[in-house]
């Protein structure tokens, strides 16, 4: 139930607080009234026809690099395994 | 979809590391860990992957009440057959609802007997009902945890018909983490929390576990790789014996969660003593609607009172199941009259159902 996917946004339509939303191909009307940030390019989670937050490529890679950051506390090496 | 970084979200390399990584930091414990998680994503990724098998044997993995549609009494499911067996209401609500079985029928069998029950993607598809159905009195039956509460929320701001209106039976998640806490003999060392509850509610709610009671907290995102790296996160905290609420997914969620839909939902909303199906009643466990939007409540709007409705069915155990307490293949009915084509206890319904995902992807 709450289960939500990424998709990246492809059109904005402000005057209905909706977005056209590519997921891998399929492109869907999303709504996106409780992320106000919605811009054409950034990635939305969406979760039953919302968008519920919003990430760029930017910080999508931060996060994974925050990975990197913990990798010695952790006891991992990311730098070998991709 | 790829996102940016899916590359180490989906590198087997670092599945052996973190496994690797697991193994070692058990051994350093030296003694049995037991985690729970309480969302049906995560146990689909658990059981789809096969992770138990992937981990050593000193860990256990337990499912949580993870599933709202699980959670949903039966008093509620009744409510709407109720008001679906009157002339003139159309029912709508999520796909696993239909199906789940309450004090003496479904929904999807009162719509084979020619009740006007549909399944929507969101509750704005409902809302378009209402307005295509002026002379129908369209019923949204909402259920699900905080992910779902902004969606319902927002549509009742934005001026729905006034035909429209909402049996609401939504549940919220850290009260049922605290019950969980306090049950004798559960022994909860860790929680696996859910992602997208936090992308709503942040952490803070979370703080209350690894800050009052001492149980480690890993908000996760839904990848293998993901759980695996809550999983190390979780045994890294109980080795060490500094018990914290680490964001494991934070490419979505924001410390802080998302405002706009906290701010919806406590416009629309107030917290209330709710029933969880198989629990039973959790203080601030669920949510009833402000009498500010009281037209849209269906409580209010149509007089009905359900009586000794029935959660669990007999031999069922899926309070058993929802609690941690047994898996699956333990219930006495489960694979034999209990399946996904004859569901007895909600727990076999929904994709999101424990029972339901042991049947896909275990053979016992």
């Amino acid at each position: 139930m709450c289960l939500a996917i990424p998709g990246k946004i492809i059109e904005i339509n402000n005057d209905e607080h909706s977005a056209i939303i590519d997921f891998d191909g399929i492109q869907q009307k999303v709504i996106v009234a409780l992320v106000p940030g919605a811009k054409v390019g950034k990635y939305a989670i969406v979760h039953a026809g919302y968008a519920i937050e919003l990430m760029n490529e930017k910080e999508a890679r931060e996060a994974i690099d925050q990975w990197d950051e913990m990798s010695e506390e952790l006891g991992l090496d990311l730098n070998d395994v991709i | 979809m790829d996102i940016p970084g899916s590359e180490i979200l989906k590198s087997k390399k670092f599945t052996e590391k973190l496994i690797k990584n697991i193994k070692a930091n058990l051994d350093a414990i030296a003694k049995k860990v037991k985690l729970m998680h309480v969302c049906g994503t995560h146990e689909h990724t658990i059981s789809k992957y096969g992770l138990r098998s992937l981990l050593p044997e000193g860990i256990e993995i337990v499912s949580g009440p993870g599933c709202p549609v699980c959670v949903c009494p039966a008093a509620d499911i009744d409510k709407a057959i109720e008001l679906g067996k009157r002339k003139d209401t159309v029912i709508t609500t999520f796909g696993d609802m239909i199906r789940v079985p309450a004090s003496n029928i479904s929904l999807s069998e009162l719509k084979a007997e020619g009740s006007d029950i549909r399944i929507v993607y969101g509750p704005n598809d409902a809302v378009k009902i209402a307005k295509q159905n002026p002379n129908k009195e369209v019923i949204f039956f909402a259920i699900g945890f905080e992910t779902t509460v902004p969606l319902i929320g927002y549509e009742l701001k934005t001026n729905p018909p006034s035909n429209f209106s909402v049996i609401c039976a939504h549940k919220l998640i850290p009260a049922a983490l605290e019950l969980l806490i306090s049950i004798d003999r559960l022994n909860i060392d860790g929680f696996i929390s859910p992602g997208h509850v936090a992308t709503i509610i942040g952490l803070k709610p979370f703080e209350l576990f690894s800050k009052s009671y001492r149980v480690p907290n890993v908000v996760a995102g839904f990848e293998p790789n993901d759980v695996l790296l809550g999983i190390l996160m979780l045994l890294k905290q109980i080795k060490s014996k500094k018990y914290e609420t680490i964001n494991e997914y934070s490419r979505v969620v924001k410390s802080e969660g998302n405002e706009v839909a906290q701010n919806v939902i406590s416009e629309v909303f107030k917290s209330t003593v709710s029933p969880w199906r198989g629990i039973g009643r959790i203080l601030d466990g669920g949510l009833a609607i402000k009498e500010k939007y009281a037209e849209f409540d269906a409580d209010k709007k149509f007089d009905i009172e359900i009586n000794d409705a029935q959660d669990i069915p007999p031999g069922c155990s899926c309070h058993l199941v929802m609690t941690g307490k047994i898996y699956p293949n333990e219930c006495k009915l489960f694979r034999k009259t209990c399946t996904p084509i004859n569901p007895i206890g909600p727990c076999m319904v929904s994709q999101e159902g424990t029972c339901s995902i042991y049947y896909k992807y275990h053979s016992d």
